[in-house]
């Protein structure tokens, strides 16, 4: 446990939005790799909650804080404002209620930072079309009885959920599937077409 | 120490403390004595100490053969050189309970009114709380300001969750194990049937059996075989005697016919060749009157408020006695307080004894839940 460790691509633009120093949660943290980055590179107070017990083995094995729990029951224990950032990164789409979870995560948090699979992506919008069957990508790899991504959406419904829930969208980016940063970040139109995952720093308005 | 022909005694390392302590109940009980063992070296910023804390019939020979029964140390399996709880690294020490029969101050001292006696049911009621305090004088008796950890099971880890309450700043880690804020009704239940079996024995005479050389051994066997039962799960007893006959031949009511009753039986008559029937009522007592909620105006986590101790707390999946829904109500009044919480379940078929036996996913958790916060701590 030294020397820092190379961790996803995704994981870095998502580390890279968070402020030296704060107070981090992240929801579906899995084996607490972004946890560790967080406090190691950027000497953040972070922790996590996990569903999956094996994961939150992992991560307690490995030092970090990280409680087992479930984002759709446990994020009402937390008061308000204990954190500086809750992170819920490509889970949204798979818990129970999201626009709660999301509403929850603001009350917690003074920022919220999700990343989700975009629904709208031409190659989802081509397969339904040509052949009239869920599509099945690299992302969306699950058939539809059992997938765990229950609540799919694309960038443009989002931006809409935000608008309405009255959250502040400080900053969002498209990126591709491995979450490196792609090119369409200033239209929004572009993105939701070309974008295979969203990524969006929140805060309340 | 006086002599009874009933107990034999056996010397156990110890220290007096003459102010003794004011316990909840009012009462000033002095001297008090506590019995420890302790296993690895304080280094020189006496940052490095970490406290075990036994269960109801658990004792400080937590990493040796126990003088008393001849067996191995009850944790073992996490306390000893390169062991999880690591006392090549740390300076671990574990104290016999106040109110316990091994050495620290409990109803077979003798009573500080020079009469001889010993305190028997005169002994005052503890609490988890008052066996905290007791703990808090040894450590601060080794110069240790601020612990490293605090760790127990069951019983234990209701002291663990005293300790962070009662002492937040002195305590970095705290693993409370197997356990719960409260002891439920259920429990309260299993063990008023112990108190009660050891009340009827005729060999009590009202708590006062030192007087007739006698021990009240039949009800402590059965206080034990009751509270045998609730540590282990259906399916572990299933697998070890399923309905194996003892004997074959003949029909009786009452004998060992079945397996599983001869190994009760064995559990209760070994229990009480080590164990003072008035400690066990003193001691299961004390865990009935735990609500550390009740303590805080109902409110949890209140208990916790300002915690900057790091938690762990661990359940394991067949303990019927510490539920899983226990340990889970803790993590969430830590998080009502934004402490910072690790939380596993561990599963595992052996019901509450699961956290004295050989576990290695709690065994490994453990490891390296204690070497993140020896980092954190600036210990690694």
């Amino acid at each position: 446990m030294s020397a820092p460790r190379k961790i996803r691509v995704d994981l870095e633009l998502i580390a890279g939005l968070v402020a030296p120093g704060s107070r981090v949660l992240d929801i579906g943290c899995a084996d607490g790799t972004l946890i560790d980055h967080l406090f190691r590179e950027k000497n953040c107070d972070a922790r996590g909650i996990e569903l999956d017990m094996e994961e939150v083995q992992r991560a307690v094995t490995h030092g970090v804080p990280v409680m087992q729990g479930d984002a759709d029951t446990e994020l009402v224990t937390y008061p308000d404002n204990a954190f500086d950032y809750v992170i819920l990164s490509r889970t949204l789409q798979a818990v129970e209620k999201p626009r709660e979870v999301l509403a929850q995560m603001l009350r917690i948090g003074t920022h919220a930072i999700v990343s989700f699979p975009n629904f709208g992506h031409w190659s989802l919008r081509l397969q339904l079309l040509t052949t009239g069957r869920m599509p099945m990508t690299a992302g969306w790899n699950r058939m539809w009885y059992e997938t765990p991504n229950i609540h799919p959406c694309t960038i443009s419904d989002f931006f809409a959920l935000c608008k309405q829930d009255g959250y502040i969208v400080e900053d969002w980016l498209a990126a591709d599937e491995q979450g490196a940063r792609t090119p369409w970040r200033r239209s929004r139109r572009l993105a939701n077409l070309f974008g295979e995952q969203g990524l969006f720093l929140l805060r309340k308005a | 120490m006086d002599q009874n022909p009933a107990f034999p005694e056996t010397q156990h390392q110890s220290v007096t403390f003459p102010q003794g302590l004011t316990l909840d109940c009012g009462q000033h009980l002095a001297p008090v004595a506590v019995a420890y063992r302790t296993y690895g070296t304080l280094n020189a910023q006496k940052s490095n100490a970490i406290l075990i804390c036994h269960a109801l019939t658990g004792d400080q020979y937590v990493a040796e053969r126990n003088p008393e029964t001849g067996k191995p140390g009850w944790w073992e399996y996490l306390v000893g050189p390169g062991k999880p709880v690591d006392t090549d690294k740390y300076f671990v020490i574990c104290a016999n309970v106040l109110g316990g029969c091994m050495g620290s101050t409990g109803p077979r001292s003798a009573h500080p009114d020079g009469s001889g006696r010993p305190w028997g049911t005169d002994f005052p009621q503890v609490t988890i709380q008052d066996m905290v305090r007791a703990q808090k004088m040894l450590v601060n008796h080794f110069g240790i300001t601020r612990l490293f950890a605090v760790i127990g099971g069951s019983m234990g880890g209701m002291q663990v969750l005293a300790w962070a309450t009662l002492y937040p700043e002195a305590v970095f880690a705290a693993v409370p194990v197997a356990t719960a804020s409260y002891h439920s009704a259920q429990n309260i239940a299993f063990h008023e049937i112990g108190r009660q079996a050891i009340a009827a024995d005729p060999s009590f005479h009202g708590g006062h059996y030192w007087r007739e050389g006698v021990r009240p051994e039949r009800g402590l066997a059965v206080a034990r075989m009751t509270a045998h039962i609730t540590y282990v799960s259906e399916i572990a007893l299933t697998r070890k005697f399923g309905r194996k006959l003892q004997h074959a031949e003949g029909l009786s009511a009452l004998g060992d016919q079945f397996a599983v009753e001869s190994y009760l039986q064995y559990q209760g008559s070994s229990f009480v060749q080590r164990f003072d029937a008035n400690s066990y009522l003193t001691i299961t007592r004390a865990m009935d009157l735990f609500d550390l909620a009740a303590d805080h105006h109902g409110v949890l986590g209140d208990a916790f408020k300002g915690a900057r101790t790091r938690f762990l707390l661990v359940s394991f999946s067949s303990d019927w006695l510490f539920p899983t829904a226990q340990s889970r109500a803790i993590a969430r009044a830590l998080n009502h307080v934004a402490a910072n919480v690790s939380f596993v379940e561990v599963q595992s078929d052996k019901g509450h004894d699961a956290f004295l036996l050989d576990e290695p996913d709690f065994h490994q958790t453990l490891r390296g839940f204690l070497a993140g916060c020896a980092e954190h701590a600036g210990l690694a």
